[in-house]
């Protein structure tokens, strides 16, 4: 690749970082936790964005961060206040500068210049301290009032220097001039900056030969020397046709710390414009005579960086010796897939010889036995540190969520705050990819359906301000992240009267509160009367609830009329392995996930009970679970077995259900890698992947909420309905 | 002997783009992410010049360029200072803090090759 296209790159991977911050830094400010930090870290964001875009010519990315720069400058020294309405409508600032970017890295339509033109005039007169233009000011104003300054132009590397002794026509005018004599003095800061008359005086001679005399007068007794003062002038004759602004170019950087004459040399035989200087004290020698003598003679006006006193550090180690230890390495993809691949099959492989040194009998205190130990020992740990590659906090996930929630709250007029927690939970990035839409969703619905109008809120004693709660965290080797609002809660009146219109449910059935909670699940359904804008578009829970489903998750709710909707999703951590329990059932090898198992037990006669025409129930201590048998619930056997003669497994749903799940017989438990049957065999219901066995056996993978859930939901009349529609 | 340059900015882009200019005009660049960073550097390295960006997280780069020429071993290292057009104000700080000259983003490859021979022996 072209090094300026990767570097490009770079930079747009880097405004991601940047506009993350920003965000972030912004929303702090909102929420009154910023401090000056804060304010400096947002300044950099943009500042850097700014920067990176005017090395690539991105000029409306420069013009819109530059006039964003400014505003976030004064709020830098306190002109204007880090809180209310400028740090909101930096927050929409910050929403044009991440099109803005968006626009330059992928091209495309580009953002509406009306909005980005507005919210630029609006920060121009918040950095102006008056009152902000109509929003509809047309544009103009934004984009002509940036300052000309704006570095957009400047590509020049330096900045023109102009004269200002001359005329400004003087050089236009006279004909090109033979020569110039120029005086130099430097001053004492001239070297405490670490600039070199030497230097400038080599600059010099690239523009033309020079007459080089130095003026020793100043020069004091060799015991009397200051190293560290300035003792030496320079007069100096350039001939050749260079212009003034050349010269000045050279002493750019010595400007103010160095006494500076310079004037055009007579055509006629030298004669200098300038007055007579003092009279050299030395004869005049050459530029290369005059730096020799200077080298050698004089100790450079600041010690020179060299040899102090300190054991000097060896300076030619090579560069990777002391380069500094990078941090982080970027890797495609691709080789970690590939290894995490591999690392699979060396699970597989290492099961498999496990299980064959235990059929050959050598006794736990073999030495082969006990090296098949460490390996297994090992093979886990390297698993679980290529699973950790592919691990990303959730919190690429949840920086979506502010600017969503702005723009819907804006659109319903709601006034709504978001507080996030956990998110430096980590879960596999395919996961993670996987996530945004349904919460996306699920973020919308609580905004749209969950929060009332600020008017509702306060005739409910409520804050005017709602509050979206987006967490995560780790729980039992899955991540829960939870969607809360503190809104009025599922109407479930309504959702049962929608049921009913619809045909999902009868009109007498008997449901509980969770099982109405739940019908909004169900595919089609919408509670909004009205499909709107924001929630609509024809997607509706059952869209999110499959999603989550595909990825091994469960997605429950839970709600309290008047207070709130807490909608909870279940994910594994790694859509790659599974600690799962190995069991025997119908002649068939079934894995269960761990995560799920309460506890196993072997039921006794007196536990049971039958319940209705074929359901059954286990008493376990003091609760009554549903019993299901496997051997049925998946079609390989029509009548159940004797629970005596079984296994079950007491496994718990996420919404915290409980049930009892009869199988033959326990064989262990392993980690097994999963291999995803829906390519082949699309979704099976109750099974929710295969996986290869030590002995080399296939075995399906348990979907322990799907066993569930098709005995217990929907309800009774609600199956007669579906089955009709289907 | 090729010439060492430090380059301290916070900016991944910024100093991605000095290394490839200064890489193609064979100085060896070895990287610093701010000023805290770059006064560390210092310890293992001795560059021939310096290049520092101002607004830096931790130490910026008035800070960095102060500490630099407090210290006796590296007082005398020059050191350019990264700026743009519209902060004249900064510029002037910078060379009160010590800076030797500037650098003005965004800068032609050229440009700052030349900057950098201009302060350094490597003319």
């Amino acid at each position: 690749m072209d090094p300026m296209e990767s570097i490009k790159a770079t930079f747009f991977l880097e405004c991601e970082e940047l506009l993350g911050d920003l965000e972030a830094g912004l929303m702090a400010l909102e929420n009154g936790e910023g401090d000056d930090e804060t304010v400096n870290a947002i300044f950099r964001a943009v500042h850097s964005v700014k920067g990176g875009a005017g090395a690539f010519g991105l000029d409306d990315l420069v013009r819109f961060a530059h006039v964003f720069e400014t505003a976030l400058d004064r709020m830098r020294s306190g002109q204007i206040a880090a809180a209310g309405d400028a740090v909101k409508l930096m927050l929409r600032a910050a929403d044009v500068l991440a099109d803005l970017v968006q626009t330059a890295r992928d091209g495309g339509p580009g953002v509406e210049q009306q909005r980005s033109m507005a919210i630029a005039a609006e920060l121009e007169a918040l950095s102006e301290g008056r009152d902000p233009a109509p929003a509809n000011a047309d544009g103009e104003l934004a984009i002509d009032t940036v300052p000309d300054d704006a570095g957009i132009d400047g590509l020049d590397f330096t900045p023109q220097t102009v004269s200002l002794d001359l005329p400004a026509d003087l050089e236009a005018a006279a004909p090109a001039p033979v020569g110039w004599r120029i005086r130099f003095r430097p001053n004492t800061d001239l070297y405490a900056k670490a600039n070199d008359a030497a230097f400038l005086l080599r600059e010099l001679e690239g523009l033309g030969e020079c007459q080089v005399t130095p003026d020793l007068s100043g020069l004091p007794a060799f015991d009397d020397l200051d190293p560290e003062v300035s003792h030496l002038a320079w007069e100096i004759e350039l001939s050749g046709e260079c212009s003034e602004a050349a010269i000045r170019e050279v002493f750019e950087f010595a400007e103010g710390d160095c006494e500076l004459e310079i004037a055009q040399l007579d055509h006629h035989a030298g004669s200098a414009a300038l007055p007579p200087g003092p009279d050299p004290a030395g004869p005049e020698i050459s530029l290369s005579d005059a730096n020799a003598e200077l080298m050698a003679e004089l100790p450079g006006p600041v010690a020179a960086p060299v040899a102090s006193d300190k054991p000097a550090k060896p300076q030619a180690q090579p560069a990777s010796a002391t380069a500094p230890a990078q941090a982080t390495i970027r890797v495609e993809l691709d080789r970690v897939d590939r290894l995490i691949d591999l690392v699979g099959e060396l699970v597989i492989n290492q099961a498999m010889l496990a299980q064959r040194a235990s059929e050959s009998d050598l006794g736990r205190s073999n030495g082969v036995s006990m090296a098949l130990d460490d390996l297994e020992q090992l093979t886990r740990e390297i698993q679980d540190s290529c699973m950790a590659i592919r691990a990303q906090p959730v919190k690429s996930v949840f920086q979506r969520m502010p600017r969503l929630l702005r723009e819907i709250a804006a659109m319903t007029g709601k006034q709504v705050r978001l507080v996030t927690e956990g998110e430096g939970t980590e879960v596999d990035k395919t996961v993670i990819e996987r996530l945004t839409e349904p919460l996306t969703h699920m973020v919308r619905n609580a905004v749209d359906h969950g929060l009332e109008t600020p008017g509702e809120r306060k005739g409910a004693g409520k804050p005017e301000e709602g509050t979206v709660r987006l967490s995560a965290v780790h729980r039992s080797g899955r991540i829960v992240i939870e969607v809360a609002d503190d809104g009025r809660g599922i109407n479930r009146e309504r959702v049962r009267q929608k049921a009913v219109d619809r045909g999902l449910i009868d009109a007498s059935a008997a449901l509980s509160d969770e099982e109405v909670d739940n019908l909004i699940f169900h595919p089609g359904f919408s509670t909004a009367d009205q499909v709107s804008d924001i929630s609509g578009r024809g997607v509706g829970m059952d869209v999110v609830k499959r999603s989550i489903q595909a990825l091994g998750g469960r997605i429950s709710i839970s709600s309290r009329p008047g207070e709130g909707s807490v909608f909870t999703l279940s994910l594994p951590l790694t859509l790659a392995v599974l600690d799962g329990m190995v069991v025997t059932c119908a002649g068939e090898t079934l894995v269960a996930p761990l995560t799920a198992i309460v506890e196993t037990l072997k039921p006794r006669p007196e536990d049971l009970e039958k319940f209705g025409p074929q359901g059954r129930l286990l008493k376990v201590r003091d609760t009554y679970v549903p019993l299901i048998d496997v051997g049925v619930r998946l079609g390989w056997r029509t009548s159940g077995t004797d629970p005596a003669q079984c296994v079950v497994l007491l496994v718990e749903t996420e919404s915290g259900g409980r049930a009892a799940l009869l199988v033959d017989a326990i064989q262990g438990q392993r980690q097994v890698v999963i291999k995803s049957l829906e390519a082949n065999y699309q979704r099976v219901d109750g099974v929710a992947a295969a996986t290869i066995l030590g002995d080399g056996r296939v075995a399906l993978i348990l979907d322990i909420d799907a066993v569930i859930s098709s005995r217990r939901a929907p309800p009774p009349t609600g199956q007669a309905s579906l089955a009709k529609a289907s | 002997m090729s010439q060492t340059v430090l380059t301290v900015d916070d900016s991944r882009t910024m100093r991605e783009m000095l290394r490839a200019a200064l890489d193609t005009a064979g100085f060896r660049v070895i990287q610093a992410e701010d000023g805290v960073d770059g006064l560390d550097r210092l310890e293992e390295e001795m560059p021939d010049v310096i290049i520092t960006d101002i607004n830096m997280p931790r130490l910026d780069g008035f800070g960095f360029i102060e500490s630099v020429r407090g210290d006796e071993r590296y007082r005398g290292v020059p050191i350019l200072v990264l700026t743009t057009e519209s902060e004249p104000a900064k510029k002037m700080r910078a060379r009160d803090a010590g800076a030797t000259g500037w650098i003005v983003k965004p800068f032609d490859p050229e440009r700052l090759v030349d900057a950098v021979r201009r302060v350094s022996a490597a003319g």
